[in-house]
C-alpha cells in the first residue's frame, strides 16, 4: 500500500514538474520563470489555499475544530525544541545556528502541503476543511521558539518587532488569513463562482510552480555537499520523527486518516519564505547557507517525494490500529 | 557654474534589509534614493533572497558629512552579516539643495 501511495505520488504532475525542474539544474539549463510569473503564482496559490479553507471552515462546527487547533499549536511550540536539541547531536552547530534551523523546521511549508492535499485527496480520501486554519496556525510559534532558542547563544537581545512584522504582513500570512475570511464570508455560493479559477485550474498552476521549485531547490545541491553529514542526516530523518507527531497528534486529537496525514506533512515540512525572512532579520549572525540548505535543499524535495507518501501510509497504519 | 560636487553612494545587498536599509539612509539625512532590482554574486555568496526578489541596488546622492555618518553603520550593523557592498563616486549635481 505505501509502494502503491509512492507510485502515485511519484508519478503526479507536480512531482514530476519537479524533478524535471531539478533536471534542468544538472543539465546546466538556464530555465527559470521570470520573477513576476512566480510571484503571481504565488499569490495564486496562497489566495486559492485561503479561501477553499475558509469555505470549508464556514461548514466547520468550533467543537470540531478546538482539539486539533490546540494540538497543532503543541507541535509548533515542541518541534522546533526536539529539532534544537537533536541538532546538539547530530552536528556541531552552535546555539545560533541550531535555533536558527529550528525555527524552520518547527514553521511549516504551503507548498509541501498543499502537494499533500492533491495526494491524499486523489488517494480518495477526505481532508477536514480546517487544516488550511492549521496551516496558518503553525506558521508563527516555530519561529518563534527557534528564535527564543537561539537568543540563548546570543550576547544581545533580538528585534523581536521587525522579525514579527515581518512574518505577519508577508504575503504568505496576509494572503492566507485574509483567503480563509474572504472564502468564510462568501461561503459554498460565492465560492462556486471562482471555482473555476481556483478550483479547476489549481493542480496545473502547482504544477507549473513546481517546476520553478526544482529549479531552486537544485540549485541548492551543490551547497549539501559543504552541509557536513550530520546537517544531511538531520534533513531527512527529522521530517519522519517531526511528521509521525503530527500523524499521531491528528489521530488522537479526531481527525480521519487523510486530516491527520496532512497534519504529519505540515509538522514535517520546513519553512523556506517565511522563516528565512525572519531569521535573517532577527538573526543575522546565522548562516543561511546552513539553513536554507536544510530546509530547502534537503527535507523540501524529501518531503516531496517520499514524505508525504509514507505519511499517509503510516496515517492508514494507525487508522487500522483502531485509534 | 551651477554645478555642485556631490557623493553617490551605490549599496548593493540583499532584499530582505531593503526597508531595514531604506530607514537607515533617511534617519541619517539621506533624502532620496532610487531602488532598484539586481542580481549577481559577491564573494560571499549567502543570502536568503533566492525565492523573494534576490538583490537590491540602491543608490543616494548625500553630502560629505551623511556619507560617513551612512558609511559607519553600514561598518557596524551591514557589513559583518549581510550581503552588503558599496561603493562611492564622485558626481556633480544641479540643485544641490535637493541632496
Amino acid at each position: 500500500m505505501a509502494l502503491e501511495l509512492a507510485i502515485q505520488n511519484l508519478i503526479s504532475p507536480p512531482v514530476l514538474a519537479f524533478a524535471l525542474g531539478l533536471l534542468a539544474v544538472l543539465l546546466k539549463s538556464d530555465l527559470r520563470l521570470p520573477e513576476a510569473v512566480y510571484q503571481g503564482l504565488s499569490i495564486y496559490l496562497l489566495l486559492g489555499i485561503g479561501i477553499k479553507g475558509g469555505v470549508a471552515l464556514s461548514e466547520s462546527t468550533a467543537a470540531e475544530i478546538a482539539l486539533p487547533l490546540v494540538g497543532t499549536l503543541a507541535i509548533g511550540l515542541i518541534v522546533p525544541v526536539i529539532a534544537y536539541l537533536l541538532l546538539g547531536g547530530l552536528t556541531k552547530l552552535d546555539g545560533i545556528n541550531k535555533g536558527a534551523v529550528a525555527a524552520h523546521y518547527g514553521s511549516t511549508s504551503l507548498v509541501t502541503f498543499t502537494a499533500a492535499l492533491v495526494l491524499v485527496e486523489s488517494s480518495g480520501y477526505t481532508v477536514e476543511g480546517y487544516v488550511t486554519t492549521l496551516l496558518a496556525v503553525l506558521e508563527i510559534p516555530g519561529i518563534v521558539v527557534g528564535l527564543l532558542l537561539a537568543s540563548r547563544a546570543l550576547g544581545r537581545s533580538v528585534n523581536w518587532g521587525e522579525a514579527i512584522r515581518e512574518v505577519l504582513t508577508g504575503k504568505s500570512i496576509l494572503l492566507l488569513a485574509g483567503g480563509l475570511v474572504l472564502g468564510y464570508l462568501t461561503g459554498t455560493s460565492g465560492y462556486e463562482r471562482i471555482e473555476p479559477f481556483f478550483g479547476g485550474l489549481f493542480t496545473g498552476v502547482l504544477t507549473l510552480f513546481l517546476l520553478e521549485m526544482g529549479i531552486v531547490a537544485g540549485r541548492r545541491l551543490p551547497d549539501i555537499k559543504k552541509a557536513g553529514f550530520g546537517l544531511v542526516a538531520f534533513g531527512l530523518f527529522f521530517p519522519l520523527i517531526s511528521g509521525t507527531l503530527g500523524v499521531a497528534v491528528g489521530h488522537l486529537t479526531g481527525m480521519g486518516v487523510g486530516g491527520a496525514a496532512v497534519l504529519g506533512v505540515l509538522s514535517a515540512s520546513a519553512s523556506y519564505i517565511a522563516a528565512p525572512a525572519a531569521v535573517r532579520l532577527a538573526l543575522p549572525e546565522a548562516s543561511p547557507g546552513i539553513y536554507l540548505t536544510a530546509s530547502l535543499g534537503i527535507t523540501f524535495p524529501f518531503n516531496l517525494i517520499f514524505g508525504i507518501p509514507l505519511l499517509l501510509a503510516l496515517s492508514e497504519v494507525i487508522e487500522g490500529m483502531g485509534f | 557654474m551651477i554645478l555642485k560636487q556631490r557623493k553617490l553612494l551605490t549599496i548593493v545587498s540583499e532584499v530582505t534589509i531593503e526597508n531595514r536599509l531604506l530607514k537607515d539612509l533617511e534617519r541619517l539625512g539621506a533624502k532620496g534614493y532610487t531602488v532598484s532590482a539586481a542580481h549577481g554574486k559577491g564573494p560571499r555568496d549567502q543570502r536568503t533572497g533566492d525565492l523573494e526578489g534576490g538583490n537590491i541596488r540602491i543608490e543616494t546622492v548625500v553630502s560629505n558629512e551623511v556619507l560617513e555618518q551612512i558609511l559607519e553603520v553600514l561598518e557596524q550593523n551591514y557589513f559583518p552579516h549581510y550581503a552588503c557592498t558599496t561603493w562611492v563616486s564622485q558626481v556633480e549635481v544641479v540643485r544641490d539643495e535637493r541632496y
